[in-house]
């Protein structure tokens, strides 16, 4: 197992945490936590085999959060001194005061053991030990390898983060984080006529080092090889009919779905209005729990933050809670909600599934999305099995387009590929497809769900939420699966082309 | 040390051939509140010393936040090797030239907590007429104060206090299938009534006891101005002028070139930005963190004037980096952090274009929006917090929510009646964008592509 970083371990964490969980309690708070993170983030940008941009840039902060008199308070600072962080902790208490006249509900925090410990994500090459040139070079590579076979420009980007954390609260818990993950793309594009599109690599995001971009996890020379061949019969492609079909729905698309409508949708801050304002609430009220048919028989659908290489795996969530994995929905039905530690004990669930988690310093955990996951099938079918199910359908490989209402009923996706299903055989490619659904339409009509040998981690480094709005990555593994009747759209005649 | 000591000392250590140096100073406060009740809270600072540095026509680029001095040449040392590592810079170009601005010296401006000592009484009297009312009440409060100093080897010094407020005011019915919203943008909070934002709200769920359902079809609509921001901030976000050139993009043209000089509306439509505008000032010269398609380190400090994007209804300027700006061929025209939307003199407010309606839709909010086709810029999207029938020239009631399928590249050229502009929060962007000044747009044919259940 990799170590965390001397030089952050190296920063003074333990007698910061003190001087402010002191001060907090001096000044009467109930609760206190010390937060002190660096993140690291590189980003470099390449377009037509030549570096566009790049940037190399930090967060390195605390924050302290308190409750005093059953209000929160919180705020974040930056110079790490004893001094100034008790000043910071006083600010929270201040925050916490000012706030009170607003609150009509008392703050209390489910319990949780008192954990020590140290973690780290499962990687073997930190990307920032790689020097720039040589992520330039590859990306670069692979850039000329698509412009010589054809294809007019390539964009290329890779996103490495880093990230560290340092926990300690009034209750004793003190835990020490460090996890990566790397977002390598490339997009190819081409022109035919007045007609142009585009084609992104379908390998998603992930929680590994730079041995992703080098053959473990993804076969990038290999995707790359098929993507000019598979643009130009695209662009060439017949654009679809608009109506209804049944999908095969490979897991580089049903991700997305996955994290809008049944993510989301699992979250027991929107399910109980907290968000009503900005991202929105549920469809999958409190009380349909343990009652709600989310979807057929088959749809087993888990909460992780322990999964290998996940994107929302931690050792312990923002909250001191240990990282879980738990049910959302079993045998089709809602058996679970995302937690922080204050909503499992306002609605009685016992102890935190260990989902808040703030995306920086200068940031109050809110609760954020685990991995959430649809379980495959033992024994399942393959993807060629399903599509062999299919009469008249179409099958959808990668994401592109997505966008979903505020309580999370109707839906409508694109892809990077579609490909018409007749009588059980793929039969090309289509053009300007979307699908649309209801949420529960769509996953009751889930006939088939794929083996683990179709299972994929996707997943997005950017998932957006709260205000202040703050980002989290997250993954969500899926099989390949089967959907009956969905509603397919032609775009380009929904622009009343 | 000061922001501007921090400056100068980055630029005088040895190394680089050039440098460009940017510090950014953040405060920020905010509340947080659902269902009548406060949530959440807090106030945190930031500090980011940003150094480019220039080798030969290779450049890198290093960001830190919570520098010490002690630290600033590790900073500028990372950078230097990351210049001297790079492959030429495809937008190279002589760094902006310039000397220290007049307010150069001046000390950088914070907010905190204080900053609602007004306004969070106003809401909890809110709060209490809302619980007496049978309302509920979701929203946010919050100010940020960004303070930037940029430094270049050529002499220039610039600096900008950037103050940005907004309030967002959701009111639903106790069983939260009536839904009305209402957001203002502010630099300091003195100007925003939060009772009239409140009674706004109230009527609104008054007139959502009226419920009417309509199928999906093409409706005449009024689009209210924060609507409208929503769509033309995407419009703006798709007009980089380097990707319409590269025939990427709603402006590129067929054939090659970009749809500059071409008419989208029909009405002379203006969309322009300008740093000065009163109520949504901002930085008068470019901040560049990075370089990108849009943006290159190399312009830091370039300064910024009126721009205008759609000129009398044609397509005038696409956003452009000095260097862009030479491959199009078209003006220097980097991106400005303000927008407005203008229609012929005399327009109506948007009460006034209610009234002169027979019979079509007015919205409050659009949502979730995504592109779905960049060359036709069609977007996605679902209706949000208040779609109301209008008939007669007066709301008759509310009607289901929909997932609209729109450009709003097409929409210019469809729209029949532009009203009076004011300023606006836009609600989906308001996170990135909140200057905008916008009028109500009137369109025939608004495609309401299917019914959303969500309230």
């Amino acid at each position: 197992m990799r170590q965390i970083d001397p030089d952050f371990l190296a920063l003074p964490l333990r007698r910061l945490a003190d001087a402010a969980l002191q001060r907090a309690r001096e000044l009467g708070a109930e609760f206190a936590a010390f937060r002190l993170e660096r993140v690291r983030a590189e980003t470099l940008r390449l377009f037509d085999a030549r570096l566009e941009g790049s940037s190399d840039a930090d967060d390195l902060g605390f924050a302290v959060r308190v409750v005093k008199n059953g209000t929160w308070g919180f705020a974040g600072g930056i110079t790490l001194t004893p001094e100034a962080v008790a000043e910071v902790a006083a600010q929270a208490v201040q925050v916490a005061e000012v706030s009170a006249p607003l609150n009509r509900e008392p703050v209390e925090l489910a319990a949780e053991p008192v954990h020590e410990g140290v973690w780290v994500s499962l990687y073997d090459v930190d990307p920032f030990d790689v020097p720039l040139r040589d992520k330039v070079a590859l990306l670069g590579d692979w850039s000329a390898g698509l412009l010589a076979k054809g294809v007019d420009h390539v964009s290329a980007s890779l996103m490495q983060v880093k990230e560290q954390k340092f926990y300690a609260d009034s209750a004793g818990t003190v835990t020490t984080q460090q996890r990566v993950r790397v977002h390598p793309s490339l997009t190819a594009m081409k022109s035919e006529g007045a007609a142009f599109d585009d084609m992104r690599t379908l390998a998603p995001p992930v929680g590994r080092g730079y041995e992703y971009l080098t053959g473990t996890g993804w076969d990038f020379p290999a995707e790359l090889a098929e993507l000019p061949d598979l643009l130009a019969e695209k662009l060439a492609a017949p654009s679809v009919k608009a109506g209804t079909y049944d999908l095969v729905i490979d897991p580089s698309n049903l991700w997305l779905t996955i994290h809008e409508s049944i993510g989301h949708a699992t979250e027991l801050d929107r399910a109980l209005g907290y968000e009503a304002a900005y991202a929105g609430t549920s469809f999958a009220t409190f009380d349909q729990l343990g009652k709600l048919a989310y979807g057929s028989p088959i749809m087993n659908v888990t909460g992780d933050r322990t999964a290998d290489h996940g994107l929302a795996t931690v050792g312990w969530d923002d909250e001191g809670v240990q990282g879980q994995r738990f049910d959302i929905v079993r045998d089709g039905t809602l058996v679970g909600y995302q937690l922080d530690r204050r909503m499992a004990l306002l609605k009685g669930l016992g102890r935190s599934n260990g989902c808040a988690f703030a995306d920086s310093p200068g940031h109050t955990p809110i609760q954020r999305m685990a991995n959430v996951s649809l379980q495959p099938a033992e024994g399942g079918p393959s993807a060629e099995e399903l599509i062999a199910g299919v009469d008249d359908g179409i099958y959808v490989l990668g994401d592109k387009s997505w966008s979903i209402d505020m309580q999370r009923y109707n839906f409508q996706f694109t892809g990077q590929r579609f490909y018409k299903i007749e009588n059980g055989r793929l039969a090309g490619q289509l053009r300007d497809v979307a699908y649309q659904a209801t949420t529960t339409d769509f996953w009751r009509s889930m006939d088939a769900v794929g083996g683990p040998e179709t299972y994929v981690l996707g997943g997005a480094f950017n998932c957006g939420k709260g205000q202040p709005g703050q980002v989290a990555p997250v993954s969500h593994g899926t099989p390949a699966a089967r959907f009956r009747g969905v509603k397919i759209l032609n775009t380009v005649q929904e622009g009343g082309k | 040390m000061t922001p501007q000591e921090v400056v100068e000392r980055a630029l005088a250590l040895p190394g680089a051939d050039d440098r460009v140096v940017i510090v950014d100073e953040d405060t920020t406060a905010n509340l947080r509140f659902a269902g009548n009740t406060l949530t959440t809270n807090g106030v945190a600072r930031g500090s980011r010393l940003t150094v480019v540095s220039i080798a030969g026509s290779g450049t890198g680029v290093v960001s830190r936040s919570g520098v010490t001095p002690d630290q600033i040449a590790d900073v500028v040392g990372a950078a230097d090797r990351a210049a001297r590592d790079a492959q030429p810079s495809e937008d190279a170009r002589p760094l902006v030239a310039g000397e220290a601005a007049a307010d150069w010296d001046r000390p950088a401006e914070e907010t905190s907590i204080a900053v609602f000592r007004d306004l969070a009484p106003a809401l909890g009297e809110a709060f209490a007429a809302a619980e007496a009312g049978g309302r509920r009440l979701y929203g946010f409060a919050e100010h940020l104060v960004n303070s930037v100093f940029v430094g270049t080897s050529t002499g220039l010094r610039r600096r900008h206090d950037q103050p940005t407020g907004r309030l967002e005011l959701n009111a639903k019915s106790p069983d939260m299938t009536r839904s009305a919203w209402v957001g203002a943008a502010t630099r300091d909070f003195t100007d925003v009534d939060v009772a009239a934002l409140d009674a706004t709200l109230a009527q609104r769920l008054e007139w959502a006891k009226r419920r009417v359902d309509l199928a999906p079809g093409r409706y005449e609509t009024l689009l209210p101005p924060g609507a409208v921001a929503d769509l033309m901030i995407y419009l703006y976000w798709s007009a980089g002028a380097r990707d319409a050139f590269d025939g990427r993009t709603v402006f590129s043209k067929p054939g090659g070139g970009t749809r500059v000089g071409e008419e989208l509306a029909k009405l002379p439509i203006d969309l322009y930005s300008d740093p000065a505008r009163a109520g949504v000032e901002c930085g008068g010269f470019t901040v560049a963190h990075a370089s990108s398609r849009e943006s290159s380190v190399f312009d830091n400090g370039f300064s910024l004037g009126r721009t205008r994007w759609i000129a009398d209804g044609k397509l005038a300027n696409l956003i452009q980096t000095r260097h862009s700006a030479e491959v199009t061929g078209l003006a220097e025209t980097p991106a400005i952090d303000n927008l407005i939307m203008e229609g012929p003199a005399g327009g109506k407010s948007l009460e006034e274009m209610i009234a002169a309606t027979e019979r079509g839709l007015l919205l409050t909010c659009l949502w979730y929006i995504r592109e779905v086709d960049p060359q036709t810029l069609l977007l996605t999207g679902l209706t949000r917090d208040g779609v109301y029938l209008v008939e007669n020239g007066e709301v008759t009631g509310e009607v289901n929510n929909f997932r609209f399928n729109e450009s709003p590249v097409d929409l210019l050229g469809r729209v029949t009646e532009v009203g009076a502009a004011s300023q606006t929060l836009p609600r989906e962007w308001n996170d990135y964008f909140t200057r905008t000044i916008m009028p109500p747009l009137r369109v025939p044919d608004f495609n309401m592509s299917t019914v959303s259940q969500a309230n």
